[in-house]
């Protein structure tokens, strides 16, 4: 069974936009490395060619006639938000200074 | 009778009667509470966040509306509190996590619009693991929670902030959320009734995700009537829910007051071997949960029930299957809290752009056991191990969803203890997550089949509570309360008390 490196936390942390510090890149590398160890069990398994479950009921799409419901408010919505501008959700930048 | 100090004791059926016969007024109960959690909370740590004067208003309303004639339900001012997972329109909900530190929703969960419906006064909203990540309350963002019954004590979690208040009598019943034992787990530890139902039976529409195909609401209560009746308030098809289930409940209060009536004949009993159910499928069970287990076994072979082994080898393997699926569906359902349309945004001067924002208001904003299963849910969905991981959990769950169908075909209901343990001391196993995780060793199999689950008590171990789990097949929650109920009834009537009666809160009447 494989294992995880602290390299490999650093990279799954960057993957899930989370900006680790070194102190919890030490502290998760060794407690996912247990926690991976515990896990790889279901390898024993023998499940040979039985399907895999991915919930417990039986699920078809759901559709509703395409017509307009009641939606919230916006400014509902936007007191929520962190930051609101000219009745929009002010984003920071999406594109570095050279674009 | 003393007024606000006897109020709390009282059950919900308790408390319904009096409401209804106009004995006591909402607002006195309302405040009879809120007077306890001024008085407890600060000990407990219980409550996120305390509605005293929406409370009062909404107590205030239903009273003038009794006193003008109007119709009111059976639970008209019975006050609730709810899980802080649930999403209340105007109220701080934070999922136990900072990064939704302040939000006030916009909406309502349905199931805590039904609750509103019925009558009851929302208390408050109560403390949580965060994203209902852990099995002692210990990995809220906010606060601790100790158990009424040993304050250096975990009350269970996720839902422990509505085990401590339900049990330490600052709110006469609540909601609890279960992914993996969230809500069976803290009743079993606090002496509660706890009911995870049938996933699909209680609309998630409003209840922050955490593992979609496993979360489920339910009912936390001191009587296994209350929870049947909390659970037809809460239960049923909901169109905003694409998983909700269109089929009618099963007649849960009747099911409940059948089994109270004590005959178990013709009902048959599974005990699940791999569960603590025999010699060689012990380890890590106190002596003292796997005796109250037998006892109240014996007990419900007392009423006519007939009692079997049943073997369910793939149970050993529903921890690790659970700690890979829950983390991969968490850290799908988690990236959703990226710092732009709702909750905490850090690092928004200017100098970072969008991505670098999201990293630093996730850092920030999620604690510890929120990053590992962020990462290790990553990890196991990721190319090159989704097989091996993932996939293969997903497996495990056919084989174990398979055996309960089989079981199902020779008994009406599987047992076990819900816990392997009493509650353990505060602080012990919060750094340890295999230790942490092994705490759900008993409710896993039930989850991840989608099946009904109750912890009932079954008494007392050094002092402190056990629970007894009854599963059933699938719509069948009935069967769970008319067990439980019966259980409940005759050990009730043997000990002369209620168990919680033994528990001796430090305000409460001599």
């Amino acid at each position: 069974m494989s294992s995880i490196s602290r390299d490999d936390v650093a990279h799954l942390a960057q993957l899930s936009r989370l900006a680790v510090t070194e102190e919890e890149l030490d502290q998760f590398a060794g407690q996912l490395e247990q926690v991976l160890a515990a896990v790889a069990r279901v390898g024993e398994a023998a499940v040979g060619d039985v399907a895999p479950m991915t919930h417990a009921v039986p699920l078809t799409n759901v559709l509703r006639p395409d017509e307009v419901t009641p939606s919230l408010p916006r400014e509902a919505v936007l007191a929520g938000a962190p930051a609101a501008e000219d009745g929009r959700i002010r984003v920071p930048r999406i594109l570095g200074e050279s674009a | 009778m003393s007024g606000a100090a006897d109020l709390t004791r009282l059950d919900v059926a308790e408390l319904s009667g009096l409401l209804t016969a106009g004995e006591v007024s909402a607002v006195e109960v309302t405040r009879a509470h809120l007077d306890r959690i001024a008085a407890d909370d600060t000990r407990l740590g219980a409550y996120l966040d305390v509605q005293d004067d929406a409370a009062l208003a909404a107590a205030t309303a239903i009273d003038r509306a009794r006193s003008a004639g109007a119709a009111l339900g059976p639970l008209a001012g019975v006050p609730v509190a709810l899980k802080d997972v649930v999403v209340t329109e105007g109220v701080p909900t934070t999922s136990g996590s900072k990064i939704l530190a302040g939000w006030r929703p916009p909406y309502s969960a349905t199931i805590a619009t039904r609750l509103a419906d019925a009558g009851t006064v929302l208390l408050g909203k109560t403390n949580m693991d965060e994203f209902a990540m852990g099995s002692s309350t210990e990995n809220s963002a906010y606060q601790v929670t100790r158990n009424p019954w040993d304050h250096e004590r975990i009350p269970g979690g996720s839902s422990g902030g509505s085990s401590a208040a339900v049990a330490g009598h600052l709110a006469p019943w609540a909601i609890g959320t279960d992914t993996g034992g969230s809500i069976r787990q803290p009743a079993a530890v606090t002496g509660l009734v706890g009911h995870k139902p049938t996933y699909g039976s209680v609309s998630r529409y409003g209840l922050i995700a955490f593992s979609s195909s496993l979360d489920q609401a339910g009912p936390m209560a001191r009587t296994v009537a209350d929870a049947a009746v909390m659970h037809e308030v809460i239960g049923g098809h909901d169109p905003r829910d694409s998983t909700s289930i269109e089929a009618p409940l099963s007649g849960l209060a009747d099911a409940a007051r059948a089994g109270a009536a004590g005959d178990l004949r013709g009902v048959r009993i599974g005990v699940v071997r791999e569960l603590g159910g025999a010699a060689g499928h012990t380890e890590g069970y106190e002596p003292g949960v796997l005796a109250r287990t037998r006892e109240a076994i014996e007990v419900l072979a007392g009423l006519g029930a007939d009692v079997v082994e049943v073997s369910c080898p793939s149970f050993d393997l529903a921890l690790p299957a659970y700690y890979l699926i829950a983390p991969s569906e968490a850290s799908s359902n988690l990236a959703r809290y990226e710092g732009v349309r709702f909750g905490l945004r850090v690092g928004d001067d200017g100098s970072h752009d969008l991505d670098e924002v999201m990293a630093l208001t996730r850092e920030q904003g999620f604690g510890p056991e929120v990053k590992r299963r962020i990462i290790l849910g990553t990890y196991a969905l990721s190319s090159g191990y989704y097989e091996a991981y993932y996939g293969q959990a997903q497996k495990v769950r056919t084989l174990i969803t398979g055996e309960f169908t089989a079981a199902f075909a020779e008994v009406d209901v599987l047992v076990s203890p819900t816990m392997p343990t009493v509650a353990f001391p505060l602080g012990t196993r919060v750094d340890d997550p295999i230790a942490m995780y092994a705490a759900d060793l008993c409710t896993l199999p039930a989850s991840l089949a989608g099946l009904p689950a109750i912890s009932v008590p079954s008494g007392l171990s050094e002092g402190l509570p056990v629970g007894l789990q009854i599963m059933a097949p699938a719509l069948a929650d009935d069967r769970c309360y008319r067990v439980a109920a019966a259980l409940e009834a005759a050990q009730d009537a043997a000990r002369g008390h209620r168990l919680l009666d033994e528990l001796t809160t430090p305000a409460g009447p001599a």
